[in-house]
């Protein structure tokens, strides 16, 4: 199973002193708690993608491809890529350049972002977002698949004999991964394409988390990429840790109560209560982690959601070290110990997918329909031998 | 088969004006709901004891509180709304439109409703047809002719006494025609049935999920 960390990129002021970093600090700052991650053993480390203040992170793979040169294990991926409003053509041509540069530790989360305007400021409009996720992810997938492309849809502007530069790194197209916090049309997405289903998990209630995983993991076996319990599912998480509870949530309080999204709203207790984030000690923090298996089923990767909310660079690099050597390799064993055998305990990597070889169906645009093709022949052939 | 009502009273004070004309709505409606051969029962929503859930929800973008979510539920599953606000500053209060701003924009779709306010005066009385009414309509739902307004005054004897209970007779009887109205429509012969929004709490996720072959006509390139 992958552990790791999901930054927004926020510049928030620190609530307690009233300082807020400038923009070139909160990217060092990413920068630093990327590297960190890797220093203490974590697996991922995943960057926004925004267009507005008070977001810094524009333009993912630049910090990724510094993060990159400065790592060495480290896989690089995003929450979310604006699979909406980016052109597909780009994305295509920039994450395989990342996966060159980085020796094939990156795969994308598609989303649709958190922010109206964004649509217009790229063209785009708000009320197509399901369509534009649909047509655009589709093209990306044939640009990383077909050597030549045509292409005529209803969104960008047509390609005759397209070829994108550089060709994923050995053939291999990055692993995707889709989130969605409410749309049951993008579980639906993830699960026909075989790719991975992400729900960020920490700002909705757990019941609705259940659903929409459940209902991606029902589509994921619908569409013949293996049994329910297969599909590759990851969740965010929120935590803030110290010696005893007592501690962590006198600490974490002032940051709570003034967070963007839900500051000034629910006390810490109740979103506590509803949500994920847990506030105390590691302990509490591998046990309240390890009982998300319980509603979402064994899955494969999990990021936790570290640095925001105005938290001080030296607090935050201390709470990842906590993460990285406290609480992560409880959570690797016991995750492991009650994951049944035929359950992947990892998503697919570069090297998992290039090891598959060029005959894998993750190579196909379309597997499900190959599946459906096989059955449908198989169904024939034992027509055939009945009838004989 | 038992019909459900379900108020939704936004009154603050102890004993509360708006939640007594509420509840002689409500014994109304159960009466006329009655007297056409059903049964019906009544179950109230009391906003004020939502009111600190209500701005949580509201503070998270929308993330429902338990309490939230079993409100969303109940009125949704209603077979008939009534919903009754004291006027503040010349409309329905704060405390009302935020119950309505958390329901799915499907909430309502095609929910008998009667709108009723309470004012110290009657110079307010327009508001059921200023803020009320289009309220409603942009939620679909289906608002009974007669609205109820109670003034101070209503709530005496005499003639503005007798004119707020032959109001709440009439609304009460133009609800209960709706509840009880069976959906007589025979599948594929009546235009437009299919196109009619489904009622959700959005509370659960909508697991009639439409295959990606569909989501993906037209854009495969």
């Amino acid at each position: 199973m992958q552990f790791g960390l999901f930054s927004v990129g926020d510049v928030t002021p620190d609530p307690t002193t009233g300082r807020t970093p400038t923009e070139a600090e909160r990217i060092t700052n990413m920068t630093r708690i990327a590297l960190k991650a890797e220093e203490v053993g974590l697996d991922v480390f995943a960057s926004g993608e925004h267009h507005n203040p008070p977001f810094v992170p524009s333009s993912p793979t630049t910090l990724l491809g510094y993060i990159a040169a400065k790592t060495e294990t480290l896989k690089l991926s995003t929450a979310t890529t604006l699979i909406t409003t980016n052109d597909p053509v780009k994305i295509a041509e920039d994450y395989a350049m990342l996966q060159h540069l980085s020796g094939g530790r990156v795969d994308l989360m598609m989303g649709r972002g958190n922010t109206g305007p964004v649509y217009p400021w790229f063209g785009k409009d708000i009320r197509k977002g399901i369509e534009l996720a649909v047509e655009n992810y589709h093209l990306l997938r044939r640009l990383w698949r077909e050597p030549v492309v045509d292409w005529q849809g209803e969104f960008r502007t047509p390609l005759q004999g397209y070829t994108s530069t550089p060709a994923p790194l050995d053939g291999v197209p990055p692993f995707v991964w889709h989130g969605s916090i409410r749309s049951p049309e993008i579980a639906e997405q993830a699960a026909f394409y075989g790719d991975g289903f992400f729900h960020n998990h920490i700002f909705w209630n757990k019941e609705h988390t259940a659903q929409m995983v459940d209902l991606y993991r029902r589509r994921f076996e619908h569409y013949g990429h293996g049994s329910a319990d297969q599909a590759i599912v990851g969740l965010g998480g929120q935590v803030f840790m110290a010696g005893t509870e007592k501690d962590a949530v006198r600490q974490f309080r002032p940051y709570f109560d003034n967070a963007p999204v839900y500051g000034h709203g629910p006390s810490l207790e109740d979103f506590t209560e509803m949500t994920p984030l847990t506030v105390g000690t590691p302990e509490q923090v591998i046990e309240r982690t390890l009982g998300f298996a319980d509603y979402v089923g064994d899955y494969q990767r999990q990021l936790f959601l570290l640095d925001h909310a105005g938290l001080p660079i030296e607090t935050v690099l201390e709470q990842v070290e906590i993460l990285g050597r406290e609480v992560v390799p409880t959570l690797r064993k016991e995750f492991e110990r009650i994951r049944p055998a035929h359950v992947p305990s990892d998503p697919p990597t570069h090297e998992s997918m290039l090891a598959q070889g060029p005959d894998a169906p993750f190579h196909l645009v379309q597997p499900a329909l190959a599946y459906a093709a096989n059955a449908e022949s198989v169904d024939a052939r034992s027509a055939v031998e009945v009838s004989a | 088969m038992t019909r459900r009502i379900v108020v939704v009273t936004a009154g603050i004070s102890q004993p509360s004006s708006t939640r007594l004309l509420a509840d002689q709505i409500a014994d109304a409606v159960t009466t006329s709901v009655t007297a056409r051969g059903e049964a019906a029962t009544v179950e109230v929503i009391e906003l004020r004891e939502l009111a600190t859930d209500l701005a949580a929800t509201m503070a998270t973008g929308g993330v429902p509180t338990p309490a939230v979510a079993r409100a969303r539920d109940l009125v949704s599953s209603a077979d008939g709304l009534v919903a009754v606000t004291p006027v503040f500053s010349a409309s329905y209060s704060g405390l009302f439109k935020l119950f309505f701003d958390v329901l799915d924009p499907d909430a309502l779709s095609g929910m008998p409703v009667i709108i009723a306010a309470t004012a110290g005066t009657p110079r307010h009385s327009l508001v059921l047809d200023f803020a009320l009414r289009p309220l409603f309509t942009y939620l679909r739902a289906v608002v009974v002719p007669t609205g109820v307004f109670a003034a101070t005054e209503d709530f005496g004897g005499g003639a503005e006494g007798a004119g707020l209970t032959s109001r709440i007779v009439r609304a009460a009887g133009e609800l209960a025609a709706l509840v009880v109205a069976q959906d007589g429509a025979v599948g594929g012969f009546v235009p437009g049935a299919a196109d009619q929004r489904r009622r959700t709490s959005g509370t659960s996720l909508d697991t009639d999920v439409t295959p990606f072959a569909t989501l993906l006509r037209g854009h495969s390139g």
